[in-house]
């Protein structure tokens, strides 16, 4: 009997994504460009983050039509942001044959106090996270993969290297604890003990961890390599340059030759100019702090 | 315990992008070294080389820009390098993509192969199946995988699931289009460094390429 859905199909899919860069697009073209350049999945979006920051009001799950479109255009797999907590938006997603949920905190919540129970679907989850408690949490709910939040729509690295470093320092913690020591923090993290347990085996987390929030440049995307994740997330930082199909290249090859300065600083020199920035302490809406 | 062989230099892994971590954990459990293969300099350091799986897209236009299609070339077709392919790598290795006809392969494998042949995430799914000569199934996990639909007459069909051949041998290159390092079950690999060991102890090109 062929077992679909089960855990290993859904962990081992994200594992695929790894040394990869996922970028969020909102139209098939755009879905294209992010192939041609190399990206190893999209992300079906209405606005970009960037977008949703200055529209305000209530961001949901892209139009279907859109989602469509993209599904049948590329090749490469296809993501989809649902709201925290949707139900709906989610069973719709999974209906619609998309690769990967993104319960993400980008759009307004739909819940606020409750994530949705991933392995009630087949279709895999990414979820955001800032420490290793939010990531465990998620995780026992059922997701297959983890990005750190950062902040999305700002290209502003800060954030995204705040969230990787606390959850790489909280893993080198675990590693060195001895075990009666994880319980409590286990309880002060309002982590599972089982999976404090399986970090410090591993020595780390139990499914892939990409970052995300604020990637702009090769070499933002190059910094939080060298803090050990797994892979980036762009959002606004492509389709909101001067030359998304260069700046889209410049962040793939970035991500492979993440250790190699002189590599970098060609990949560098011609990709046009990045998005705008926005300074973290003047945003009035903080996307991080939505999930819980 | 495992008896596996030991190569003398490390096994080299096509580090463009994907499950590379996957292959070097299950190799570091058998106690042989490891190389991530980026640059063509690289491809001179190692005794057998691994096409993990992942994005087949990202992965060509990253080898394009390394410029490792050439030397990957030689090595394999010229020097008859041990291959081990999953999933992309073994889209990679193709002559042709029959569904995708565009898009460009290194055509080192004699075989023409459809792009995500069972369908999207949705359906991907774990399935014991049955490899030729293995004494008992082996659990294949098959993610948007490929198949391989037209077959090269040197070429050796290892496994079916459905009727549609999923793992061939030609010459020096095995690949199979599930993922063996996701399992924890180390026969393909085992398998793969006898050819390495072949390879190692061979000087003679003829003997290495058969």
């Amino acid at each position: 009997m062929e077992k679909k859905g089960t855990e290993l199909v859904k962990t081992g899919f994200a594992d695929m994504f790894k040394n990869g860069v996922i970028m969020d697009v909102t139209t098939a073209e755009e879905a294209k460009v992010a192939e041609e350049a190399g990206a190893v999945a999209v992300m079906a979006l209405d606005m970009v983050p960037s977008d949703i920051r200055k529209a305000g009001g209530v961001a949901r799950m892209a139009k279907i039509t859109v989602i469509k479109e993209i599904l049948k255009t590329v090749s490469i797999p296809v993501m989809a942001k649902c709201r925290i907590g949707h139900l709906a938006e989610a069973r719709i997603l999974e209906s619609l044959g998309v690769d990967f949920i993104d319960e993400s905190e980008v759009l307004t919540p739909a819940d606020d106090k409750y994530h949705i129970n991933k392995f009630d679907y087949k279709v895999p989850f990414v979820c955001g996270c800032r420490n290793i408690g939010e990531a465990l949490r998620r995780i026992s709910e059922g997701a297959a993969m983890m990005r750190t939040k950062g902040e999305a729509g700002t290209g502003n690295i800060v954030e995204a290297v705040k969230h990787a470093r606390s959850v790489m320092d909280a893993i080198r913690q675990i590693k060195n604890m001895p075990d009666d020591e994880l319980c409590t923090f286990a309880k002060d993290n309002g982590a599972s003990l089982e999976l404090v347990r399986m970090v410090k085996t591993l020595g780390r987390l139990p499914v892939v961890n990409f970052a995300a929030g604020g990637v702009a440049t090769p070499a933002d995307a190059a910094l939080m390599m060298m803090l050990g994740v797994d892979g980036v997330f762009v959002g606004s930082g492509i389709f909101k340059s001067k030359e998304p199909p260069k700046m889209a290249k410049a962040i793939v090859q970035a991500v492979l030759h993440w250790d190699d300065p002189e590599m970098l600083a060609k990949i560098s020199e011609d990709v046009g100019e990045a998005m705008p920035g926005l300074s973290v302490e003047d945003l009035e809406v903080r996307l991080q702090d939505r999930g819980w | 315990m495992l008896n596996n062989y030991m190569p003398e230099k490390p096994v080299g892994i096509l580090s463009m992008q994907g499950a590379i971590q996957e292959h070097e954990q299950m190799l570091h459990g058998m106690g042989v070294n490891t190389l991530r293969v980026k640059t063509p300099k690289h491809l001179e350091l190692i005794s057998g080389l691994i096409f993990p799986g992942g994005e087949s897209t990202t992965m060509i236009r990253l080898l394009r820009f390394t410029e490792l299609i050439d030397p990957l070339t030689f090595w394999i077709k010229k020097r008859c390098l041990p291959v081990l392919a999953t999933c992309a790598g073994m889209i990679l290795l193709s002559s042709k993509i029959e569904n995708y006809p565009n898009q460009q392969t290194l055509g080192l494998l004699d075989i023409q192969v459809i792009r995500n042949a069972f369908g999207r995430q949705i359906n991907s799914f774990e399935e014991p199946i049955n490899i030729l000569n293995y004494d008992h199934p082996f659990n294949a996990v098959f993610i948007r995988s490929p198949v391989a639909s037209t077959l090269g007459k040197e070429v050796e069909p290892l496994a079916k699931h459905e009727n549609l051949v999923v793992m061939v041998k030609d010459r020096n290159i095995v690949a199979c289009s599930f993922h063996p390092e996701l399992t924890g079950d180390t026969r393909i690999h085992q398998e793969f460094l006898k050819r390495v060991e072949k390879w190692e102890n061979s000087q003679n090109l003829e003997v290495r390429c058969s």
